[in-house]
């Protein structure tokens, strides 16, 4: 047993040498500078101001887009205003075509999106490539098949359209979140103004090319980009009627208070603090998988990514080792090679936040393992990082890092897991890692959050609907449930 | 000679007076409760502890305990009829405060069946939707009708497996509390429903801004305390339900509650 335990751990901890694997950018055409998208054609800014959108990872400018002020945000909702009155008439099937249209563009456009993605955000482009496009053309072609369904999916109640949908995305899958925002709202008639978030605006603009490349009505879609000022801009703007926003807890409630008395329709998407719950007859091997996909998964940057590790007190000493040899075999690096797991930090800003975090944990005692990892010179870093004897109320335990930080805790009984799981204001996702059916619907019954993972984590799809409980916010994009949002019914 | 009633709060299965001592008088002769900011806390603790059990009831339980609601309302009718004012008007909105309890009491075991789904993800997991009840609830009763208006929501958040507080109307707050009586003869755990009375401004700002409330019904409420309700929610991110008052439908028992979607594996 001894030999075969160190036989495996030298095997694991080989350095494995990968010769470079870089996808080719050029075919990709990333514009010097970009104007807003309002009213179906790209059109100059009345807003003086341009910021750098760059490369994390080599922190090289990419291009410079609009901070979209007052009269751009008035120009794009009386734009959207004008076109909803066409778009919630024109027949539901057309609708459908428009946004099954849009789908098949995405997916013949796909490798220009994912590396427009990479480079943009800084994640790996196997998971670009293999997630965040193919997911996004999927939620198009699945919402595009509601838009000429709504009254066989809600009865008895005369759907309708709502309006002007306001919407505002993160940084962390900026074309999914597009795609998660638009598609559902397009099709139910409405018609939007989104603002994708400031460090990667550029899938958006490229996605502004594909609404025209699809002859999609003028003013249907339009796109301004911005910071913090434009996003509180559209989602107050008074013709906007529905505001969707996916981002942090904190920003969150800000727009929740802002909104009230006005009547606005609103659904949140915030943060998450999720467990990872492994039970001792888990699959460790898979397990170790999923584990490492709930946290490492798009470095960390994932609302609903597992970053409580919750592992039952007899499994943790081989859980552990099986993991931080884990660890050690995953690649860092340039997101453009398809070798990487592990691609960049999406911003400076982040990464502070993350280094911050990370020496709280240290700080209150826990103890920090990072694998040997060669960070690159420039653009922003961190190693996948795992930390042991948390205690409950440790920062680290407690807090969203929004990083490649796994924080590991310990139970005894089932009952000790579900209540450890639920000891947070969050409550987006959760995992449950073991071989009994039971005891998974057992578990899942009792979890305090909106999507339960069994034997797997981190996995979307356009019919599962997903969204939190308690301060993780309300509403749910995905499946029909994705719909309500985006109607009346009376 | 009467023997008169003492009218009390209800709070966690027990008629109370307000911790407070304090009493108004909204018709001029009867002495009600001015549930103070302790007695709201107490209620929500009362509801906080028992939501577990109560949503763990079967939907069937639930089903029948709504239904024997509505018998013990139905037993009662003439009595209501009285607090109401009498009068036709009254004896309706009586027969639509039984209707509303009958409807939702046929809902509990179907909402999931209407409401919730199975997806067909692309891979191997059976993936279901199906909703589960957000919490504790804040019930803001309407003025009018007082007894309708409030079993029209407190069904619907029954229903769905919740515990509610209720605020009933300050004007008219008799019809909610002998409500009261009628709940806590139907077999409802003590806690699962709990009924205050007092000044809406005493009670409606820590309501709205109690942390452990996961839920505000904000159908008694003006335009003005619905925008403040709003603002003070947003600390826990509550859901704030604004539906139409006379609402009876699956949807209003799902504005209650949470849509929870389980990846189940499949394999050998």
């Amino acid at each position: 047993m001894a030999i075969a335990k160190r036989s495996r751990t030298e095997l694991a901890t080989q350095r494995f040498e990968y010769a470079p694997a870089p996808e080719s950018t050029d075919h990709v055409k990333i514009e010097k500078r970009y104007d807003l998208f309002i009213g179906g054609r790209m059109v100059k800014a009345h807003s003086q101001k341009r910021f750098p959108t760059i490369n994390p990872s080599n922190e090289e400018k990419l291009s410079e887009v609009v901070e979209a002020d007052e009269v751009d945000v008035d120009r794009a909702v009386k734009a959207a205003s004008k076109a909803f009155d066409s778009w919630s008439r024109i027949g539901a099937s057309r609708r459908a075509r428009y946004l099954f249209r849009i789908s098949r563009i995405l997916q013949e456009r796909a490798r220009e999106l994912a590396v427009v993605e990479t480079m943009d955000g800084g994640k790996p482009i196997k998971e670009s490539r293999d997630v965040d496009i193919p997911l996004s053309a999927a939620h198009f072609f699945y919402y595009a098949g509601w838009a000429d369904k709504l009254e066989w999916a809600f009865p008895n109640v005369k759907p309708r359209p709502i309006g002007v949908a306001g919407q505002v995305i993160p940084w962390n899958f900026p074309l999914l979140m597009l795609a998660w925002k638009i598609a559902p709202a397009l099709a139910a008639g409405n018609t939007v103004v989104l603002k994708p978030a400031e460090t990667t605006p550029l899938s958006a603009l490229l996605f502004a090319d594909i609404c025209m490349q699809a002859e999609l009505p003028d003013g249907v879609v339009n796109i301004l980009t911005g910071a913090g000022k434009t996003g509180s801009l559209v989602v107050s703007h008074p013709a906007v009627r529905k505001v969707a926003f996916t981002g942090s807890t904190e920003v969150g409630k800000l727009i929740q208070r802002s909104l009230a008395g006005t009547g606005k329709r609103l659904t949140l998407e915030l943060g998450g603090k999720a467990a990872n719950i492994v039970f001792e007859d888990a699959p460790l091997d898979a397990a170790v998988e999923g584990i490492v996909n709930g946290i490492y998964f798009n470095q960390g940057h994932v609302c609903c990514a597992g970053s409580r590790l919750l592992v039952q007190e007899s499994i943790f000493e081989p859980l552990l080792e099986k993991l931080k040899i884990r660890l050690g075999t995953l690649r860092l690096g340039d997101p453009l090679d398809k070798n990487t797991d592990i691609g960049a930090i999406n911003s400076k800003a982040q990464l502070e936040k993350i280094a911050g975090l990370v020496e709280s944990g240290v700080e209150e005692g826990a103890e920090l393992f990072q694998p040997e990892c060669k960070l690159p010179e420039r653009g922003y870093w961190f190693p996948p990082t795992l930390f042991t004897n948390v205690s409950q109320s440790y920062r680290i335990a407690r807090e969203e890092i929004f990083g490649p930080v796994l924080s590991v805790l310990t139970f005894r009984t089932p009952d000790e897991a579900v209540e450890k799981a639920n000891n947070t204001p969050y409550g987006l996702s959760a995992g449950v890692w073991t071989d009994k059916g039971s005891r998974i619907l057992w578990m899942a019954e009792r979890m305090r959050a909106g999507v339960v993972w069994a034997n797997t984590f981190n996995r979307f799809d356009p019919t599962s609907p997903f969204g939190g409980y308690k301060e993780s916010g309300y509403g749910r994009e995905g499946g029909l449930h994705g719909l309500l949002p985006y109607l009346e019914l009376s | 000679m009467d023997v008169r009633k003492t009218y009390k709060l209800y709070v966690g299965g027990e008629f109370v007076r307000s911790e407070s001592g304090r009493a108004y008088r909204p018709d001029g002769s009867v002495n009600v409760p001015r549930g103070s900011r302790k007695d709201l806390r107490d209620a929500v603790r009362a509801a906080r502890s028992a939501v577990g059990g109560w949503s763990a009831r079967t939907a069937m339980n639930r089903g029948q305990i709504l239904y024997r609601a509505a018998e013990m309302l139905d037993g009662r009718r003439s009595q209501f009829v009285d607090v109401l004012g009498g009068g036709r008007a009254s004896a309706r909105e009586v027969e639509q405060a039984v209707e509303a309890l009958v409807w939702y009491a046929g809902w509990t075991d179907k909402l999931a069946q209407v409401t919730g789904n199975t997806n067909p993800v692309a891979g191997p997991y059976f993936n279901f939707t199906i909703p589960e009840p957000t919490g504790v609830v804040g019930i803001v009763a309407p003025e009018e009708p007082a007894l309708a208006g409030l079993v029209r929501r407190i069904a619907p958040a029954l229903c769905g497996g919740n515990a509610v507080v209720v605020l009933v109307p300050e004007s008219h707050p008799l019809p909610g509390l002998t409500l009261a009586e009628v709940l806590a003869t139907s077999d409802l755990p003590g806690g699962v429903v709990n009924v205050l009375a007092g000044y809406r401004k005493e009670l409606l700002p820590w309501l709205a801004a109690h942390m452990d409330v996961n839920a505000i019904d904000v159908a008694g409420c003006t335009p003005a305390e619905v925008a403040s309700i709003e603002k003070a929610a947003a600390d826990n991110v509550k859901r704030v339900v604004k539906r139409p008052a006379d609402e009876m439908s699956p949807h209003l028992i799902t504005a209650f509650m949470e849509m929870k979607t389980v990846w189940h594996p499949i394999g050998v």
